[in-house]
């Protein structure tokens, strides 16, 4: 693959909005991704595979639970901090920045936020450094955009539970040292649980021959009869707001990592279109090309705007599910629109691994589709501004 | 030990460079700035050399405005302890070298390091100037620096013309540095935020003032396009070197 020579569009002087801190954090991070990401993602994304030996190192860079509290090890810092970090990593791919998103937002984040001290002192640490992977256990085989109706369900034995049930499209299932899962009690409450590799009757098939996020592993969790320690339950949570509190934190990561993809999408069209020679002349002299890659900027320059707005307001706690619907529905979908008209704009060259168009192209697919599908998203939105329920 | 390392904010390497009306000085719009890579490849060294030895501190210092606050955070956030940063316009080589001199003397340091230059000006002159100044020993453009076994000595190979020499140097002593020292290191989450917290010290300069007075500056010329000879071309090739490039 070619040289990483990314530069990020900042048509609106975005850049003027953030603090010098917010620009080192995206400096640091695209350094690093250039440095060790870039030469290698095209290879593990044609091979399928997910390049493990990242995990200490986003561990390092402070990629898992940046915003949580450093007395956890964790990063400390505020949410356009963490919208930054993830939209550098989905600039390289959406793999890996879901590998550190489903780790900080939905493994860690409910643990801080719902779990007691004593698990949050167990399990942030090494989650922070990335010694202990997780991945999150919502969605079910019956049940994907009414995760209420899920079936598995666990029952007091006294001094355990015994969890029983099925998950599945589990990022990072395969390797992951705990499982965060969601499961209903005798009452049908839905309650968080952790469950760790090794305990019995726990087993995590992997998930193959995925034309979408190949660089990440995906997975099924099964549990069969499953004796889950009393004290891995979250105590602090009970109900779907649990799972969709974690939702909320990882669709606004995704709101700026897939505007990411869009990015590194336009950036390469750019500089292809000023360098392919047709009719004796750069491409992007011609109309179309230049009405492209406008309308791409034009799309990136509000979804930047749209991201920083919705990170101040999450950084005031003030940010809403429905406003994150909106940006994440919106990301995704010009991100998706951008990585098309992309392609076209590479020509032939745009369908290789010699560009990272077509891999964001299918990353896109899935992320259109998780954490809450593109039509989910519209009627969440549709709910908010006609207090009517579509879906329910 | 106690290190000293001189920091100087360049333009980003991608930077296309223009100046002002006048031409007298750089058009600062839409310029990033970065750290310059020799003064880095020095930081992380510097930090090398104490974390080897377990102790000891590391601290940055730059001569110019706020503006370059960010590099010097930058700085910070990559593990240097404290920065310090000197309120002068650095107009010229020896001002710059004089006014690090004059704050250095009151300090207890050492072993500074500096790049062997500065990506922009080129001038490679700073380092030099201030072992002068301190009367302090010189190692230029080192390529390796290790404890030498022996405490207050430092065992440094540096480039010269179609080789290397390796060299001994007792503390204190000034080192400029030269890229295959080290790999610079990315600053993590964590160093971001204990960056926060560290010291960034603003001192008066002395009022020292340049011995240069810059008239202009001026852009290369344009690159020319390439021109392409075929296989059986030689003569129509040798003629254009001859007569249009004038290099043979």
């Amino acid at each position: 693959m070619r040289t990483d020579t990314y530069q990020h569009p900042d048509h609106y002087l975005v850049d003027e909005l953030l603090t010098d801190e917010h620009r080192l954090i995206r400096d640091s991070v695209r350094q690093y991704v250039k440095k060790e990401l870039s030469p290698i993602i095209e290879d593990y994304a044609q091979r399928a595979e997910f390049p493990k030996h990242i995990i200490p190192q986003l561990g390092a860079i402070g990629a898992f639970g940046p915003s949580l509290p450093a007395e956890y090890g964790c990063g400390g810092m505020d949410q356009i901090s963490y919208g930054i970090i993830m939209q550098e990593l989905e600039r390289c791919d959406s793999g890996i920045r879901s590998t550190a998103s489903v780790q900080g937002s939905l493994v860690m984040y409910p643990i801080y936020k719902y779990g007691s001290e004593e698990q949050r002192r167990k399990y942030l640490p090494k989650l922070a450094t990335g010694e202990w992977m997780g991945c999150f256990g919502l969605t079910e085989p019956d049940h994907g955009s009414n995760p209420g109706g899920m079936t598995t369900n666990f029952v007091d034995k006294g001094d355990h539970y015994l969890l029983n049930g099925a998950k599945m499209w589990i990022s990072n299932a395969p390797f992951a040292d705990i499982a965060v899962v969601w499961a209903k009690d005798e009452a049908g409450k839905i309650r968080g649980i952790i469950v760790e590799r090794g305990m019995e009757g726990f087993t995590t098939p992997e998930t193959h021959n995925k034309w979408s996020l190949r660089a990440s592993a995906t997975g099924e969790l099964v549990f069969s009869n499953v004796r889950v320690p009393k004290e891995n339950l979250l105590p602090n949570i009970s109900g779907l707001k649990g799972p969709l509190g974690c939702l909320d934190s990882a669709r606004y990561g995704i709101a700026w990592g897939a505007l990411g993809a869009a990015m590194d999408c336009y950036d390469s069209a750019k500089q292809y279109a000023l360098q392919r020679i047709q009719f004796d002349k750069p491409i992007a002299s011609f109309q179309l090309i230049q009405k492209k890659l406008a309308e791409m900027l034009t799309e990136i320059t509000k979804g930047q705007l749209l991201c920083w707005r919705l990170g101040v307001l999450k950084n005031e706690d003030r940010a809403t599910t429905a406003q994150i619907s909106m940006a994440k529905r919106n990301s995704v979908e010009i991100a998706l629109n951008i990585a098309r008209e992309a392609r076209q704009i590479h020509g032939g060259m745009g369908i290789t691994g010699e560009y990272p168009i077509m891999r964001h192209m299918m990353n896109l697919e899935s992320v259109v589709t998780y954490e809450g599908t593109h039509d989910i998203h519209l009627l969440i939105t549709g709910m908010d501004l006609t207090g009517i329920s579509a879906f329910r | 030990m106690n290190i000293l390392v001189c920091l100087s904010q360049v333009p980003d390497t991608t930077t296309k460079i223009a100046f002002s009306a006048d031409n007298k000085s750089l058009n600062k719009t839409g310029v990033q700035y970065i750290i310059n890579p020799y003064d880095e490849l020095a930081l992380t060294k510097a930090l090398e050399l104490n974390e080897a030895t377990g102790g000891g501190t590391v601290t940055v210092i730059h001569v110019g405005g706020a503006d370059a606050e960010p590099v010097l955070r930058k700085a910070l956030a990559i593990g240097a302890d404290q920065a310090v940063r000197i309120e002068a316009e650095p107009l010229d080589s020896r001002q710059v070298a004089a006014e690090l001199a004059a704050y250095i003397q009151g300090q207890s340091y050492d072993l500074v390091l500096t790049g062997r230059e500065s990506i922009d000006y080129n001038c490679g002159l700073v380092g030099g100037m201030l072992s002068q100044y301190l009367d302090w020993p010189l190692v230029n453009v080192a390529t390796s620096i290790d404890p030498a076994g022996q405490a207050g000595v430092l065992a440094v190979s540096r480039d010269m013309d179609g080789g290397r020499e390796k060299v001994e140097v007792s503390l204190p002593a000034v080192i400029t540095c030269q890229k295959e020292l080290t790999e610079p290191r990315i600053p993590n989450m964590r160093g971001i935020m204990a960056a926060r917290s560290k010291p960034l010290q603003v001192v008066s300069p002395q009022g020292i003032g340049p011995d240069l007075s810059l008239l202009s500056h001026a852009l290369p010329p344009a690159r020319q396009a390439c021109r392409y000879f075929e296989a059986d071309q030689m003569d129509a090739l040798v003629e254009a070197l001859r007569q249009q490039a004038k290099v043979l």
